[in-house]
């Protein structure tokens, strides 16, 4: 109830914020207010191992993160500059709309009326994510398809429940719906039996597939039931801003494309490829056009690496999560990766 | 005068009945009849049980020091998990490097107020002191900005300093404003006890979740362009609000039991209102609300968790947050919340005693 009675506030406040902030002009660039301040402002939430949480010193790490550091290192040249205000699922639109964060990188899924209705533009896609179900080894099943009656574990997303009844209902089955509001108690549930399967995001079921005593016990089924595209966001409005966040995700991408990383950076900096060289600033004026150094594409990867180095070193193989890339994989080896050219 | 004889009351004493004899001051009370035999052998067995559940998770299986994976080898308790993130538990996003000021900050805090309990100290010089030293001294190491210290913003603020900051310095705030409105609330002047009545009513009609969302959240779309308010200031102010409409009508719970001819008694002194309130009837209506003023208090202490949901880094998010680390992901679950709960028992149980104290303090022999 309590949730409702939020997730209603969030709603209406999101109105409101797209109200106020489709009437109001921007008093300042967001690029002029950032610059000013010596910092950027990112907003994140800590809800998921691999995307933002904090080592022991405090410092900030993850896939998210990196995409923040990877716009503070655009603009200054330093990824630390920077400075992570955490959001949850009801405060993340009003925090950017009102200005107290820059850009938001937090696991937002892309959708038609987020970005229509809530006055926030969304940057290119930095993770394909789609909702998935998992289930043990010993219950038998290799498809949703053949979950019949099934307890099914969440936590209480915004689309979570209705993904699955969608599905559902498509294949004329039914299901009930377990919910928990702690991401701990949900995984116990499902560990425990009390569910025979357990449906969010497939990243996130990688992850509760991990801590698992046994991860073998467990498989993830084969069918995605829903476009999960996440992305990073800005204010409505301001197209000098929205385009130094969309083209700094897209340097990461064009780098590993290129084989431009964070050690080999100097080197490629000597390249004789005329895309490099407009990429790392070393002809034409690529970055003065989005009013920042020249050097901006450089500092990225110098500060943050390319995007397989970001997501080997969040989420990879060799991270607790062990997430494949999957789909999150350049356009060449058949993944969904595809950055416009630099030019 | 004549002398009225009247008989009140049969002056005759029933014989005296002796006190019903003692059947053995433990074993008779606890194991006197079968049924009391059944009860105490029960309630036994569930405390030993859950004693050996406890203080097998807590001490015997537990790993003290080591890696994640060895604590993912062991049935018990993590330790090791507490220790790594300890810094990050305390003081959140607080750079590094100068976690230092929190923590001196905290100290004074804490000392400042141990100080602040004994009522030898107390008067208007104790007042001077909090508001033109404790505080700003306070305010400038966490903030910086003076003496090379180096400026850091709120954004950056978290763990216990925030919660103490948010619950101890706004209920010190909603204290005098709690009284105000009591006040108002008993006025005899009409418009301000309409005042009184409808801030108290609307503020207590709606849930704190929802005056923290209105005011770090819908405020600032209405504010002017370039004018924002620190959000943790924000918070601040909704809590203060919040608990001073709580206080307030238990401090009027307490003007209520103040007779009347005290009041009266004040009058026909010649003191005028705000001397009776000041030397007659707050006094005595505080002293009878100490109880339900700390037990509110600790209530509010633990509370401002709530302020998680506008996203501020309180130390029971710190501690949840600290859980999500990939490496400690599904290992450390219980042993962050464990301590948390330990904390905020301490802190809550120190306040209990401190009313206990208060109240035997000021239980004068009229009463």
């Amino acid at each position: 109830m309590k949730r409702r009675i939020l997730q209603l506030c969030a709603t209406v406040a999101g109105v409101a914020v797209g109200l106020v902030a489709a009437t109001t002009a921007n008093a300042a660039s967001t690029l002029e207010t950032v610059k000013a301040r010596g910092k950027l402002i990112c907003g994140v939430s800590m809800s998921t191992p691999g995307f933002a949480t904090a080592d022991a010193k405090g410092h900030m790490q993850g896939f998210d993160v990196d995409v923040c550091r990877a716009v503070a290192s655009a603009v200054f040249g330093d990824p630390e500059k920077v400075d992570f205000v955490l959001t949850n699922i009801n405060t993340r639109f009003q925090a950017l709309q009102s200005g107290e964060i820059d850009m938001l990188s937090r696991q937002t899924t892309h959708t038609f009326s987020r970005e229509v209705s809530l006055g926030l533009d969304f940057g290119p896609t930095v993770f394909y994510d789609g909702q998935g179900l998992m289930v043990p080894k010993s219950l038998g099943v290799n498809s949703a398809k053949e979950l019949t009656d099934a307890a099914i574990c969440t936590l209480p997303g915004t689309t979570t429940a209705q993904n699955l009844s969608d599905f559902f209902r498509s294949i004329g089955g039914k299901f009930e719906l377990v919910v928990f509001e702690n991401p701990d108690e949900n995984r116990n549930a499902f560990f425990s039996g009390r569910c025979e399967a357990i449906s969010s995001d497939r990243s996130d079921l990688a992850s509760i597939r991990a801590v698992a005593n046994n991860p073998d016990d467990y498989v993830v089924l084969p069918e995605t039931i829903s476009k999960e595209p996440l992305a990073p966001s800005v204010r409505q409005n301001d197209s000098n801003w929205r385009d130094i966040v969309s083209w700094s995700v897209w340097m990461l991408m064009a780098a590993e494309e290129r084989g431009i990383t964070q050690a080999n950076v100097d080197e490629m900096a000597k390249s004789e490829d005329p895309e490099i060289q407009r990429m790392l600033g070393v002809s034409e004026e690529l970055g003065k056009m989005l009013n920042l150094d020249n050097k901006w594409g450089y500092n990225i990867i110098k500060g943050v690496g390319n995007y397989g180095e970001v997501f080997e070193r969040n989420l990879g193989t060799k991270t607790a999560l062990g997430l494949t890339r999957g789909p999150n994989t350049r356009w060449s080896e058949g993944g969904l990766l595809y950055a416009p050219p630099f030019r | 005068m004549t002398q009225i004889d009247t008989l009140i009351a049969d002056t005759t004493l029933t014989s005296r009945q002796a006190p019903p004899a003692p059947n053995g001051r433990w074993l008779g009370a606890y194991f006197g009849t079968p049924g009391n035999a059944l009860i105490t052998i029960l309630c036994l067995g569930t405390i030993f049980t859950l004693a050996k559940l406890a203080i097998g998770w807590l001490f015997v299986d537990a790993t003290f020091s080591g890696t994640p994976a060895e604590c993912k080898a062991t049935s018990g308790a993590c330790w090791p998990f507490l220790s790594a993130k300890m810094r990050y538990i305390f003081f959140g996003f607080y750079p590094f490097e100068e976690q230092w000021r929190p923590l001196a900050a905290m100290l004074l805090f804490l000392g400042a107020c141990l100080v602040s309990m004994v009522p030898k100290v107390w008067g208007r010089g104790l007042l001077i002191a909090w508001v033109a030293i404790i505080l700003p001294t306070l305010y400038v190491l966490m903030a910086g900005g003076y003496f090379g210290l180096s400026v850091v913003p709120t954004t950056q603020w978290g763990g216990l300093p925030l919660s103490f900051m948010l619950s101890f310095i706004g209920l010190a705030c909603a204290l005098p404003l709690g009284i105000a409105l009591a006040l108002a609330r008993a006025s005899n002047l009409p418009a301000i006890r309409v005042l009184g009545v409808g801030f108290i009513e609307i503020v207590r009609g709606v849930p704190l979740i929802s005056i923290l969302f209105m005011a770090t959240v819908m405020l600032p779309l209405f504010m002017p362009d370039g004018i924002t308010i620190d959000k943790l200031i924000r918070a601040q102010v909704a809590i203060i609000l919040f608990a001073a409409a709580y206080i307030a009508e238990i401090v009027r719970g307490g003007l209520q039991a103040v007779p009347k001819g005290q009041v009266e008694a004040g009058h026909s002194l010649g003191l005028h209102y705000w001397q009776i309130m000041r030397k007659i009837v707050l006094p005595q209506a505080l002293k009878k609300v100490i109880p339900p003023l700390v037990s509110l208090f600790i209530g509010f202490f633990q509370d401002t968790t709530l302020v998680t949901i506008v996203g501020l880094l309180d130390f029971l998010d710190t501690v949840r947050t600290a859980m999500r680390d990939p490496q400690w992901q599904g290992i450390a679950v219980l042993e962050g919340y464990v301590f948390a709960a330990v904390v905020y028992f301490v802190f809550s149980a120190l306040m209990g005693a401190y009313s206990r104290f208060l109240e035997q303090y000021f239980r004068t022999t009229h009463d």
